[in-house]
């Protein structure tokens, strides 16, 4: 979001008429954007140090403001927060900047506006009491780590029959939580409803996807590299066309939104996790046990192992894959409902926890099935229960040094195999 | 001029090399007159499976050796050992005196031992004569910050696309020199491989299944092409599995069978011992140790029971 | 409907800063995924940690500028050196994960809290480009109906297209040198490379460092051109918008990375200008597009242009199909 802000500030502030008041004199100005559009009629305030008025202004219909200072010097500029435009808000929460003006040029002072902000939760209050504290970011790690371990088993599928590291995994999550919106929020649907039905709408979407693209890329023999840069655009147009239907705001489903936690001795859980959770559990035990039970689960695994091998065999290797698309499909819609629950619903949210995905697969070892179960609730438990030393804002950092460092140590994961890799 | 040294050349290289192992006894592991290569105790095991388990053996200097055996014998997987391509579980191994084992497999080429590919490894998307031009060692113009500077490695540069086009004329490839590799045929990608590794200029060449996969006509070219090393000096050391090729180039064969040398000798020799015959064919002997099983041996071949004249069993 | 600015707009973006920057990042790229098959999707990082390098160390601890570009050059390397140690002897796949990953580190850390003190936190830094624009030659911009510059954007302008075609003649020279030779046969088949006697990790690593630092040039026009840095830019769809230029152009083309960025920032800018501009108009109805969503269609654009390319065209515009490597793995 603020890359789309950013970005298209770089566009105005160097586009036409430049530098707006081009008289050499001094001065403060901007460009209020929100994605990609101006933001007009804001009240911007520019004063002294010492607090004395130097001339205030509204910003025009493209968006820009200026205001002149009479010499250099430091100077406050504040932005009126109550004078922006319904749902646009101050993404870095500082309406106030403190800037040197310097002889002879105009000061551009900076004000990244956005939607809301997409995806994160606000931070968890440290409860008293470190131990209490740890359990509770156990749990959370936990929750964290089935949520994308739902979207890991079928990455890892995917990537083992067809070897496409597959970047647009996060747009299945997030067409999951969207279609349970749709259904939830607009039809009316009770959310557990909502999120069945979004669940099968995931597995025909992931066996549309195959069918009709990958199915047909693989036929053209098209690389694995370029097929994996074309998920990456592909990811980019689905992630837009979602920004373009449902806005940029965070939503929530229409229950279980702030629902009170239930007091479990040592921690707080709120019903709605547990649920998700042994949904989540029943699942990936079933899919688990379909791997390894089944006929057709042993030969998703022999296809996922060497799919060459598998094909002389006499597996038929496109229905498998066809079949893993369509699991993947659902499976990675369930995350993104169980993810819609537990912090709502945003464009951007498969996009931001596909990092974490990834890493999870990897350091569980690519194509293992299993692995990627394993890897995802390291990788969960660590973006958790880090936070106990570093910084909360940092979390996603401890997970991905994690897989770093096992990718220096052990390259194929904790799970996979040697030959893989080199 | 190169007729004449060809034709006394050709005899006093082979000539030698014959001579200097008429005498060495034919047993697996042998020590030899002046070997280039001596290894020890390699052993390399994928899961519960030896595919390489090497007690000793010595590779002699400028003679042609074939490496034979049936499918799964391990043949380039040890190739793959020696030239760094693969890591041992043990063994260590001498090429010109110098113990090579652990070291990388460009530094291993650097040495003087190169190999060539079963499946052939040219640079498709190079023409042939850069193709060529790679091959050539200690380039100035391969370093980064003399590269900058063209003035530095054009000459050089054109010293080796001269030695390059002599070798492309020798093995007959001089009119597809524009081309990209990628459009040759696969007989014409091993001459490629065979005359890129020349550039090299090696010590011993390895070459892994030469003759696989090119037509009847190519193969008494690529024949000629392998004595001729031979001739400038070099040793050959070659996997193959067309016997024919083996009696007529090799001057010493050596024969593996599951992981293990089981023979060595003139390829007379081997070709006639029962052990080596056993190996391909999989018989059973009664009263020998069945062999451990796998598919090492010949697909379906029936156990034997019926008592065979000559020696029993194998080792 | 005003077209004059929908038209200067597009036409200054041939040849503005974005371009350059974009140009310059995707000659880097180009060096590592065109030419030498590196699958180096943390490319933002790279500019990023120039870009900051050197903002740090004039903005945070006061040094002189050109110790400031200095210190960015070598933030570069060490990052090159870091993420291409563990990683150049792996798979293509694991390096894209990896430097994603790096690469979201990277931007995580420069937008702390925690490390706000000497990187500006989420608000970024500014008032490190006095000295860059003190030398600034031009005392006036042009002004033509349709194309007008600053007289500091003629100068960013100048700076950079000086760089970009210093950066095109590094990249000649040593592609069509026996070492860019090397590193296109890695690109091939890294074994029989070795088996030749060549230290492919050497190479590897040095495409790696070559291309970043390229690439940081562009992170140094970026910084300056806005006279400010900001962490949220140097993010994944970053990196995503060079590769889809690198790919336009021409991957392992020497001039594809600067024709592409041209073309690409010449139709986004196009696009970006002309749609809220109908819808405000009335000429495409509220009902199917706001201004707002108007803002998505240029990405939309972006990704399926970038699939199509890749299907249809993969050589770009001035690839050879037979060379392309896209297709053959």
């Amino acid at each position: 979001m603020m890359v789309t802000a950013f970005l298209a500030s770089i566009l105005f502030v160097l586009g036409p008429g430049a530098t707006g008041a081009s008289a050499q004199g001094e001065g403060l100005q901007g460009t209020l954007i929100n994605n990609n559009q101006p933001v007009a009629g804001v009240s911007i305030k520019v004063s002294t140090q010492d607090g004395q008025l130097v001339g205030q202004t509204k910003s025009g219909p493209d968006g820009k403001w200026s205001v002149a200072v009479p010499k250099a010097g430091t100077y406050k500029v504040d932005l009126d927060v109550a004078t922006l435009p319904q749902g646009v808000v101050l993404l870095n929460n500082r309406p106030s900047l403190t800037l040197q003006v310097f002889a002879g040029s105009m000061r551009t002072a900076l004000f990244p506006l956005g939607t809301r902000a997409a995806g994160q939760k606000p931070a968890e209050d440290t409860s008293p009491g470190t131990f209490a504290r740890v359990l509770d970011l156990t749990y959370t790690g936990i929750h964290i780590g089935l949520i994308i371990a739902l979207a890991a088993l079928g990455l890892s599928l995917i990537f083992g029959t067809m070897g496409l590291t597959n970047f647009a995994h996060g747009e299945l999550i997030t067409f999951g939580a969207m279609m349970a919106f749709i259904f939830n929020v607009y039809l009316g649907l009770p959310v557990l409803a909502a999120g069945v039905i979004a669940v099968v709408l995931g597995a025909v979407f992931g066996w549309v996807q195959d069918r009709f693209f990958w199915g047909w890329l693989r036929q053209r023999r098209a690389g694995l590299i370029g097929m994996m840069i074309i998920s990456i655009g592909l990811a980019l147009s689905l992630r837009y066309i979602t920004l373009y239907w449902f806005r940029g705001e965070t939503r929530q489903y229409s229950q279980y939104v702030a629902q009170p936690g239930w007091d479990l001795g040592l921690i707080v859980v709120a019903p709605k996790n547990l649920a998700m959770d042994l949904i989540a559990i029943v699942v990936l035990v079933a899919v688990s046990l379909a791997l390894v039970m089944t006929r057709l689960g042993k030969a998703t695994r022999a296809v996922s192992t060497n799919p060459a091998l598998a094909a002389a065999s006499g597996i038929n290797v496109d229905r498998i894959i066809r079949l893993v698309w369509t699991i993947g499909g659902a499976l990675a819609a369930l995350s993104g409902v169980m993810l819609g629950v537990f912090q709502g619903v945003n464009y951007q949210m498969g996009f931001q926890i596909l990092l974490l995905v990834f890493a999870a697969v990897t350091l569980g070892g690519l194509g293992t099935a299993f692995g990627a179960l394993l890897g995802s609730l390291v990788i969960g438990l660590a973006t958790q229960v880090s936070t106990l030393w570093i910084p909360t804002e940092l979390k996603n950092v401890g997970a991905l040094a994690v897989l770093i460092v096992v990718i220096l140590v052990r390259p194929q994961g904790i799970l996979g195999r040697r030959e893989r890799i080199g | 001029m190169r007729d004449e040294a060809t034709t006394s050349g050709a005899e006093s290289a082979h000539a030698r090399a014959t001579a200097a192992l008429r005498d060495v006894p034919r047993e697996p592991g042998v020590a030899k007159p002046d070997p280039i290569l001596v290894a020890d105790n390699v052993v390399r095991s994928f899961g519960g499976l030896t595919a390489v388990n090497v007690k000793h053996v010595e590779i002699q200097r400028g003679a042609i050796t074939a490496l034979i055996g049936p499918n799964g014998a391990g043949k380039t997987t040890f190739f793959n050992l020696l030239t760094g391509f693969d890591k041992p579980d043990e063994g260590q191994w001498t090429f010109n005196g110098d113990p090579v084992q652990g070291v990388p497999p460009h530094k291993v080429a650097r040495r003087g031992m190169v190999r060539t590919f079963q499946l052939t490894k040219v640079l498709s998307r190079l023409s042939v004569i850069d193709n060529m031009r790679l091959g050539a060692v200690g380039q100035k113009g391969e370093r980064f910050w003399r590269a900058l500077v063209p003035s530095g490695w054009r000459r050089q540069e054109n010293e080796i696309t001269e030695r390059a086009d002599e070798l492309l004329a020798r093995f007959k490839l001089d009119a597809k020199r524009e081309d990209f590799a990628g459009s040759l045929s696969g007989g014409q990608r091993k001459l490629l491989e065979m005359a890129r590794a020349l550039m090299v200029q090696p010590d011993m060449v390895m070459l892994d299944e030469p003759m696989a996969g090119v037509n009847p006509a190519l193969t008494q070219s690529l024949l000629g092409h392998v004595k001729a090393l031979r001739e400038d000096g070099m040793t050959v050391l070659f996997v193959e599995h067309d016997m024919d090729m083996v009696r007529d180039i090799s001057d010493w064969a050596i024969v593996m069978a599951q992981g293990e040398i089981i023979a060595e000798g003139a390829p007379e020799d081997v070709m006639a011992d029962p052990r080596v015959i056993d190996a391909y064919l999989g018989a059973h002997h009664d009263g020998a140790p069945a062999p451990a099983a796998t598919g090492a041996q010949g697909p379906g071949a029936p156990a034997d029971d019926e008592p065979k004249a000559g020696p029993a069993g194998r080792e | 409907m005003n077209w004059d600015v929908i038209f200067s707009v597009s036409l200054e973006s041939l040849v503005g800063a974005t371009t350059v920057v974009y140009a310059l990042a995707a000659i880097g790229l180009n060096v590592h995924f065109g030419y030498a098959g590196l699958l180096n999707f943390g490319q933002s990082a790279f500019l990023g940690v120039a870009a900051y390098g050197m903002a740090m160390t004039v903005t945070t601890f006061d040094q002189p500028f050109w110790l400031g570009l200095l210190v960015g050059l070598g933030a570069t390397v060490v990052l090159a050196l870091l993420l291409g140690i563990p990683t150049l002897r792996l798979r293509a796949d694991y390096l894209a994960i990896v430097t994603i990953a790096a690469a979201e580190i990277v931007r995580l850390l420069f937008r702390s809290v925690t490390l706000s003190k000497w990187t500006g936190g989420s608000d970024g830094l500014q008032a490190f480009s006095q000295s860059f624009y003190a030398l600034n030659p031009y005392s006036s911009g042009i002004s033509t109906r349709l194309i007008s510059f600053s007289a500091r954007e003629l100068w960013v302008i100048t700076v950079g297209w000086v760089l970009v075609v210093v950066a095109l003649l590094v990249v000649w020279l040593l592609m069509n040198s026996p070492w860019g030779r090397v590193v296109k046969a890695i690109r091939e088949d890294e074994d029989a490379v070795r088996s030749l006697g060549k230290n492919v990790f050497a190479y590897k690593m040095q495409a790696l460092i070559l291309g970043g630092v390229l690439g940081s040039l562009g992170g140094y026009v970026f910084a300056l051109s806005l006279a400010a840095i900001q962490p949220d830019t140097y993010g994944t769809e970053f990196t995503f918008y060079m590769y889809t230029i690198v790919i336009l152009g021409g991957a392992a083309r020497v001039l594809g990375p600067v024709v592409g960025s041209m073309i690409f920032w010449l139709l986004l800018t196009f696009i970006n200008a002309l749609l809220p501009a109908l819808v405000s108009a009335g000429v495409i109805p509220t009902s199917i597009m706001t201004t707002n969503q108007a803002g998505a269609v240029g990405y939309i654009l972006v990704g399926i242009g970038l699939v199509l390319l890749l299907i249809f065209r993969p050589q770009g515009i001035f690839g050879d199909r037979k060379e392309v490597m896209l297709d053959a793995r």
